[in-house]
């Protein structure tokens, strides 16, 4: 492991390096800029309603756009999800999770030129498909996958 | 121990022959060449001895091999999920013989009186060391779950296992069970005994776990090694679910998953490199390994272990571009598998494999070996060596519900604790003792040897109950391999209920009741029941050592009779060829 990168950053954040190397250029936050806050889509209790919520009702399955989350997560309380957009014009990337209390976890939109390609931890209650969807145009594209959240234990 | 000569043992098979062991001579001597069983030809110029989840046992054991292994969906009726006579039958062994003894569970009590203890690595390092006077430049692949299993191991913090690996020339090295030593442990078993992450002297390798923060490597991936002018490639494949499925807060820092994206950027890494032969040596589980094989393409053979099969023979799987070899080395210290690759041209043309039993009377004690592991028991002796009691039936673990030795600890746990239901885990590891045989200390540290293993009782609802059983159901039934965790259903005791391993989640488990003096009263989904278990994962757990409370239960006892296995109800597995 790069032991170097991590003791660098762990210093950097304690005394405020980064706000330089932002403040330089040299990390560019306004890349992924943040959209209006969708109260409808984030405080939807379902997917459906969280979907419409987004303008995005009937999203079609896109082999380009990437979803990658574990086959069974090691920490429900800390999923590690990554998605990738080849669609081109991808100008946002919603995450829902089907069986959580509140099914749209995080919304990431793209300015022009950004490239599309996030990384999140979510919260998982419990078993449930995920879904990346991603708007490109007027059009909404999905990718899903089921993570499994298991009790542990018992294995080998 | 003492080891018969050859002479010795053909008059042992007479005498079987005569009692009703049908032996045949071709069969039973292995190649059919030549007169004796380890007699295996060289082929080729590329060699690979493979053992796995010898699970720390020094010392020759009996194992019997499991009546009940399911396979569900699409690994219904295909190997790993064969048993008795099915799993003869599909590999061409003749029942009764001594390679039957080996793979099956047949009339088991009989011939492991007929032919022995099984393994032991004074006897397993007499077989590598023929093999690799035959096979120059041989690689020996130890698979992992190595270092736990065993009271010295657990006692040493694993140091008798490595030391014992280093002498029998181990080359190259996968985990699983070994993270339940801690990663500081782990590491530093790596810096002082292996070389370092470089593997001077061995490498332990993993292309999948990194660390949790940034994604970095934690282990090398891979190894590129130079065999008789051919360039071979080893990928490590740790057990993907460790942190699921044994206390994440000894590895914090580590995540793991299966991770295929990597695994077929790592073979075309390798390939790039100029590798004629990519093996993976993989912890995955045979389930998994085979859907692994379908989906990354390039991988000549992935040399298996996690889920304790014995297969004789390996699975050819095709993929996109090719072939991939999918084999199982079966568990403690039961088997080597040996693997040749004839490269010509740059490519493989053809290969062999045999999985050989490691029979401790068919093969001499290596002395350098016997002395390690003698000096390695000595301060132990007397204490493995208690009896505790005797055991009138025959005690085993290993089998997809129950096996008799949990039933023993179930009994033990629950009496001990006072509770009206028992849990123990779906462990796969753990040796067997014959009827009469006494059962040690060591016997049943055998079971029980683990870093968390504490005994806990605990009030649960009778829906948490289920929930359990539903879930850890669903690791071991889901028709999806990278769904499974590779264990065997939780055993339960005091509980009886029905399972249909083809339904989903949440619908397996049906008509739980309270078993024993209870008997047939249903469990209520509100009401609150005592249940004992062990091995907790949750950090901070607290309670007695398991083998304590079993101890105490087996001298009270003095002599334990033939359990009464609780096993469920099962629905709809008619015509599988996984159950006996």
């Amino acid at each position: 492991m790069n032991t170097t990168r991590r003791t660098v950053l762990r210093g950097a954040t304690a005394s405020g390096v980064l706000a330089g190397l932002i403040a330089a250029g040299a990390l560019r936050p306004t890349l992924v800029l943040a959209a209006d806050w969708n109260k409808a889509a984030f405080d939807a209790k379902d997917t459906s309603t969280a979907l419409k919520g987004l303008g995005a009702g009937t999203a079609a399955e896109s082999k380009d756009l990437i979803l990658k989350v574990p086959d069974i997560a090691e920490n429900g309380a800390v999923v590690p999800v990554d998605v990738t957009s080849n669609i081109p014009n991808t100008s946002s990337i919603a995450i829902l999770v089907d069986k959580n209390p509140t099914a749209l976890s995080a919304m990431f939109s793209f300015a022009n030129g950004a490239l599309p390609d996030v990384s999140a931890r979510i919260k998982m209650g419990q078993t449930s498909l995920v879904k990346a969807v991603a708007k490109a145009g007027d059009k909404f594209y999905v990718a899903q996958k089921e993570v499994k959240v298991t009790v542990g234990g018992c294995g080998g | 121990m003492s080891s018969m000569n050859r002479r010795e043992f053909l008059q042992i098979l007479a005498a079987a022959s005569a009692a009703g062991f049908a032996l045949d001579s071709r069969q039973a001597w292995g190649a059919g060449k030549g007169d004796s069983f380890y007699e295996l030809p060289r082929f080729g110029n590329v060699h690979l001895l493979h053992f796995t989840d010898c699970h720390a046992q020094l010392q020759p054991v009996y194992f019997r091999e499991p009546s009940v292994n399911l396979g569900i969906g699409g690994a219904a009726g295909r190997a790993p999920h064969l048993v008795g006579e099915r799993l003869l039958k599909a590999f061409g062994i003749k029942p009764g013989g001594i390679e039957a003894h080996a793979f099956s569970f047949l009339n088991f009590e009989k011939a492991a009186r007929t032919y022995g203890k099984v393994g032991g690595f004074a006897h397993l390092a007499t077989l590598v060391k023929r093999l690799r006077a035959s096979r120059p430049n041989a690689l020996l692949l130890d698979g992992g779950d190595t270092w736990q299993g065993s009271a010295t191991a657990l006692w040493t913090k694993g140091q008798d296992m490595v030391d014992a690996c280093k002498l029998l020339g181990v080359d190259i090295m996968a985990g699983h069970w070994e993270f339940t030593l801690g990663d500081k442990r782990v590491m530093e078993i790596i810096e002082k005994d292996f070389g370092g992450k470089s593997g001077a002297k061995i490498n332990f390798i993993a292309q999948n776990i990194k660390t949790s923060d940034f994604g970095d490597k934690v282990f090398e991936p891979y190894t590129l090694r130079e065999m008789n002018g051919v360039k071979v490639a080893v990928i490590g494949q740790a057990f993907p679910y460790t942190p699921i499925a044994n206390p994440r807060w000894m590895i914090p820092e580590w995540t793991f998953g299966i991770q295929d994206d990597n695994m077929q950027k790592m073979v075309d890494e390798v390939r790039s490199k100029g590798a004629q032969v990519v093996v993976v040596l993989s912890h995955n589980g045979m389930d998994v390994d085979l859907k692994m094989a379908s989906r990354v393409t390039g991988i000549d053979a992935i040399l298996g272990g996690h889920t304790h099969d014995g297969v004789p023979q390996p699975v050819v799987v095709t993929n996109a571009n090719g072939k991939t070899l999918v084999t199982n080395a079966g568990s403690n210290g039961k088997f080597l598998g040996v693997l040749d690759f004839d490269v010509k041209g740059g490519r493989i043309s053809d290969f062999r494999y045999k999985l050989l039993p490691i029979f401790s009377r068919l093969l001499p004690a290596d002395a350098e070996m016997a002395a390690l592991i003698d000096k390695v028991r000595a301060p132990h002796q007397a204490k493995l060596e208690e009896k505790l009691a005797v055991s009138e039936g025959l005690l085993y673990r290993r089998g997809n519900f129950n096996g008799s030795w949990d039933q023993l600890i179930l009994d033990a746990i629950m009496e001990v604790q006072g509770a009206e239901i028992g849990f123990s885990p779906g462990f796969r590891w753990g040796t067997t003792i014959l009827p009469g045989q006494a059962i040690t200390f060591e016997h049943l540290m055998d079971q029980t040897a683990i870093t968390y293993p504490q005994a806990t009782l605990t009030e649960m609802k009778g829906e948490q109950i289920k929930t359990i059983l539903e879930d850890v159901g669903d690791n071991l039934f889901n028709p999806d391999p990278y769904y499974q965790q590779g264990g065997d259903m939780v055993r339960v005791g005091g509980l009886d209920y029905t399972c249909d391993p083809n339904a989903k989640i949440g619908n397996r488990i049906q008509d739980m009741r309270l078993g024993g003096k209870h008997g047939g009263t249903p469990i209520e989904a509100n009401k609150t029941y005592k249940v004992a278990g062990w091995a907790p994962v949750a950090e901070g757990a607290r309670g007695e050592p398991v083998w304590d409370v079993v101890a105490r239960y087996l001298r009270d006892k003095k002599t334990i009779a033939p359990r009464k296995l609780n096993q469920p109800k099962l629905v709809g597995l008619k015509g599988n060829a996984g159950i006996a």
